[in-house]
């Protein structure tokens, strides 16, 4: 179970990513992160920005006509 | 040439008609001699999407009729007129051959999927969004070894980098006018000696029966001129945009945070540099250098148009969000790379501080 859970449904890249960054620069190292997202540019970028970050990235799985991305702030 | 004759129909047998048709042969043997072909080989078109049209629809409704495999293999980032003319063909398998992170083609799976059957196999020479050169000649050699016809988008890179059809060892080869200074509204596919398309505009016997309809004379006429022009500086541009492109790629990570730049410098058009910028649309960036006078392109998934991220940057896995394109050419000078180093700072820091602001 995600401690946060962040629904960027219905908005456009970049605002998933931002939120997402945002969120995880101000929680504990350790904290889950759920982020749900039906923008197609998510799918590349998210991981990416994990990559990018130094950030775990957990899963991804659909839901919602989208996908839900488990990250782990590190 | 004079406006009558360029004006004249080059099919027909008057005075001003029969010098349009010099006109039309000399400019046919200069573009095909610029490729390393022979005159009767070019099949003059639109441009480069017509081109790439023909090539695949004309290639693989040929390639079928000789009993090859409906299967067309293409790499995952070709242009979309190469990969839509593809999709939309009736009965034909379309495999997307996997690229790196760089964008190479993977030539392993090239050969898994002929040995599986394959009509065609299309590769393109240099990519349109992030200027990766693919090793085309290789590539060839194993479709040919596998009886499949091989065709090569060369749009990028006819007048960019030296490209010859034999030593490519191809059998179609896509070209545009206006990709290396020509006029828009030409184009053309080279046709290997005895290879056959089916062709897709029909209606009379021009072009030797593969491309129906009057040539555009004109710009037909500008870009040979162009492309004779560019012979004679295409090795000191190249070094020359080189040294840019290397200056632009060493400096952009350090002007500007969780920026990445896409492709593999040691393979890739000399003029092309393309990068991905965090937090930000790359409409927003564009438009900002806009303002300052720089016009940049952007291949990013965050237009209002398509909220489809580009393919080529899925393909290879990279940030798809604030993606710029950087066309280098003839008239960028190095001042010019150090202005848009000045001028993307601020202009990234404004798009973040906005969207920051609506999370």
């Amino acid at each position: 179970m995600a401690d946060i859970v962040i629904d960027c449904l219905g908005e456009f890249c970049p605002m998933p990513v931002v939120k997402l960054n945002k969120a995880a620069e101000a929680a504990a190292p350790g904290t889950l992160i759920e982020i749900l997202s039906d923008d197609e540019g998510s799918k590349v970028d998210i991981p990416v920005w994990a990559r990018m970050r130094g950030q775990e990235f957990v899963s991804q799985e659909e839901r919602d006509g989208g996908w839900a991305f488990l990250i782990r702030v590190t | 040439m004079t406006a009558f004759d360029a004006f004249a129909d080059p099919s027909r047998l008057y005075g001003a008609a029969r010098r349009a048709r010099i006109e039309l042969d000399a400019a046919r043997d200069s573009i095909a001699r610029f490729i390393g072909g022979r005159a009767e080989e070019i099949v003059f078109t639109s441009g480069g999407t017509e081109s790439c049209n023909l090539a695949i629809s004309g290639g693989a409704l040929a390639a079928a009729a000789a009993r090859r495999p409906k299967r067309i293999l293409a790499s995952a980032i070709e242009h979309t007129a190469v990969l839509e003319a593809a999709r939309r063909l009736d009965g034909f398998e379309v495999v997307e051959l996997p690229v790196d992170s760089t964008g190479v083609v993977d030539l392993s799976a090239l050969r898994a999927e002929c040995v599986a059957g394959a009509g065609l196999v299309s590769i393109q020479l240099a990519n349109q969004e992030i200027g990766t050169l693919q090793p085309v000649a290789e590539a060839a050699r194993i479709a040919r070894e596998a009886g499949a016809l091989f065709h090569t988008d060369a749009c990028m890179a006819v007048g960019h980098v030296p490209v010859d059809v034999r030593a490519l060892g191809v059998d179609l080869l896509s070209a545009s006018a206006h990709k290396a200074y020509g006029p828009k509204g030409a184009g053309a596919l080279w046709v290997r000696r005895g290879v056959r398309v089916r062709p897709m505009i029909v209606g009379d016997d021009r072009e030797r029966g593969r491309r129906a309809g009057m040539e555009n004379l004109p710009a037909i006429a500008g870009w040979a001129a162009a492309l004779g022009a560019r012979a004679a500086e295409l090795d000191v541009e190249s070094q020359r945009l080189s040294l840019l492109a290397g200056r632009l790629r060493a400096a952009l990570p350090a002007v500007v945070d969780d920026l990445v730049v896409h492709g593999d410098p040691s393979s890739c058009l000399p003029g092309l540099v393309a990068f991905s910028v965090l937090y930000v649309e790359g409409e927003a960036l564009l438009l900002g250098l806009d303002e300052k006078g720089i016009a940049v392109h952007s291949g990013s998934s965050c237009t209002s148009s398509t909220q489809e991220p580009s393919h080529v940057l899925a393909a290879i896995g990279a940030l798809t969000q604030g993606s710029i394109r950087v066309s280098m050419g003839r008239d960028t000078s190095a001042e010019d790379i150090e202005t848009f180093l000045r001028e993307l700072p601020p202009v990234v820091a404004r798009a973040r501080a906005l969207a920051s602001g609506k999370a």
